[in-house]
């Protein structure tokens, strides 16, 4: 096991900010920790990367234990916080090389494994990091995290804020250097980026809901979901909330996602207690469950 | 939703020495509509958004937002507007109750509204047994839609969110886009940016902004057909990747 956490827990005060955790993460593996703020991702984080002590429990990232080895797992690991973190006032090139010189190794020792990443922000390299765009940033902040060819790597929220088309470029990142081996270890607030993932932990409130692969865990949805959709949402939102059999109504894009109490749901009896609501043009179809109505099920 | 334009934009234009920020976008917003400003990180919808509030002076083109324009009348516009966004909500250090007080006080209600509103908010939220704890002590969602409600105190006639829902839960997430429809619903125009693209789909009709122009403008509905998508996730990745 690349990364193994067994009963961790943590509290600030009378918070706790992780309760009861165990998961384990194999070599090679990309795995994702899906949850909103507040969740408990970061608390994870700076557990495994030795920055912080856990209450409870313990964990092991390499094979190194987080307390006593905490030495060897910091050569061994890279991270990448949520908050930028490099120094502001040193230029693109020279703060990756001191990240590569604090480590004891050198730019061009491990120029190929961060080629893809570096190769777009090069003709910046003279740039001071804090003038970056936020795409850059985060392309200079991987590098860093990088440029010690870490065996397992901690991505904390790499993406949020970042527009669809950056995230999708990152994500190829990652696949890119999994298939070189790495360990990734990922979070996210974004419920689309699990289904990149090999495996997810759904988690919320500090604990975890479940841990799968993305489509066993759109599998064990229990219910079937029905795409709703009339000319006026508001009102279509409120009437399916009064209807006596509801089970869960959730907006959705362009739709509400419907499910109903009874096993033997009729379609039909639904659009007629729409119509008489006086709801116009309805529409309901079944439609394929998503890992965001799981989470929202567990979470419920 | 009426026919009435409560937005009017027509070649607005905004550079920063040799840089065209915003290069001549044109469009309009109904009353009570959902509008989605979408772009990617750099495309100028910030730049946009902070002329159409009257906080910063176009370059050239014109603009009239809530019937002012944005020249010669910024201060009414302010007025007549609510802004909300995921960096700026509440004073995290003020009670709930002293939040809605100062921020009632700020937009120069009197102090029988401030009483009248602040409790029609609380009980809506369902608030009434928090209501004299900091803000600080409230999960983000919840001062998500607390910070949504204190931009409404006014009664502005355009609320203007800006990533109004980055890191919420997915609940929390769909029960704000539930205040949004209920607000447009009363006539209220909401205008909204956001990198969730399915939330892009809530909206009447979304525009994207790339390198400074809007490169498309429809109903969602019309722009996956336009740009053969099955989602607003692929028009967004077709358009912003050329």
């Amino acid at each position: 096991m690349s990364i193994s956490l067994k009963h961790i827990s943590k509290s600030y005060g009378d918070l706790k900010a992780v309760d009861d955790i165990s998961f384990e993460v194999k070599e090679g593996e990309l795995f994702g920790l899906i949850g909103p703020d507040g969740a408990g991702k970061t608390t994870i984080f700076r557990i495994l990367t030795t920055l912080l002590l856990a209450d409870e429990g313990v964990a092991t990232v390499a094979g190194y234990d987080v307390v006593k080895n905490y030495k060897e797992i910091r050569n061994h690991v890279g991270y990448m916080p949520g908050r930028f973190s490099l120094y502001q006032d040193l230029t693109v090139e020279e703060n990756l090389r001191f990240f590569a010189t604090i480590f004891g190794t050198t730019i061009e020792e491990n120029y190929d494994l961060i080629k893809d990443i570096y190769i777009q922000i090069e003709p910046f390299k003279d740039r001071r990091a804090g003038k970056l765009s936020g795409g850059m940033k985060q392309k200079l902040a991987l590098s860093c995290a990088l440029i010690h060819k870490p065996e397992v790597l901690f991505l904390d929220e790499p993406t949020t804020g970042v527009d669809p088309v950056s995230r999708k470029e990152f994500w190829e990142m990652l696949k890119r250097l999994q298939q070189k081996g790495i360990t990734i270890l990922v979070s996210t607030p974004y419920m689309d980026e699990a289904a990149l993932c090999d495996r997810i932990a759904l988690i919320q409130d500090a604990k975890i809901l479940e841990i799968d692969t993305p489509d066993d865990i759109i599998k064990h949805y229990p219910k079937k979901i029905y795409d709703v959709r009339s000319d006026d949402m508001y009102e279509l939102i409120l009437a399916l909330n009064k209807y006596e059999y509801h089970y869960s109504v959730y907006p959705f894009g362009e739709f509400v996602h419907y499910t109903d109490k009874r096993n033997d749901f009729n379609p039909k009896e639904l659009k007629d207690y729409l119509e008489n609501k006086g709801q116009k043009n309805i529409y309901v179809e079944p439609t394929k469950v998503t890992i965001e109505d799981t989470f929202m099920e567990l979470a419920k | 939703m009426k026919n009435e334009n409560i937005i009017q934009v027509k070649d607005l234009t905004k550079k920063f020495g040799d840089f065209t920020a915003v290069d001549a976008i044109t469009f309009n917003v109904k009353k009570g509509e959902i509008f989605g400003f979408l772009g990617a990180n750099g495309a100028g919808k910030t730049t946009a958004m902070k002329m159409l509030i009257g906080i910063s002076k176009p370059t050239s083109g014109e603009a009239r937002v809530a019937g002012f324009d944005v020249y010669t009348h910024p201060e009414d516009i302010k007025k007549n507007i609510g802004y909300m966004s995921q960096k700026f909500a509440l004073y995290d250090d003020l009670t709930i109750k002293e939040n809605i007080t100062f921020f009632g006080g700020i937009y120069g209600l009197s102090k029988n509204k401030i009483t009248e509103k602040r409790n029609e908010l609380v009980e809506e939220l369902g608030l009434e047994k928090v209501v004299d704890e900091l803000v600080s002590s409230l999960p983000l969602g919840w001062k998500q839609k607390l910070s949504f409600s204190v931009a409404l105190l006014h009664d502005p006639k355009i609320i203007f969110l800006d990533e109004p829902t980055g890191g919420v839960d997915p609940i929390t997430r769909r029960q704000f886009w539930e205040m949004i429809y209920k607000t447009a619903h009363e006539g209220t125009t909401v205008f909204v940016t956001t990198h969730y693209m399915d939330e892009a789909e809530y909206c009447n009709r979304v525009s994207i902004m790339v390198n400074g122009k809007i490169e498309a403008l429809d109903s969602p509905k019309n722009l996956k057909k336009q740009f053969n998508a099955e989602s607003m996730n692929e028009v967004f990745l077709k358009l912003a990747r050329g």
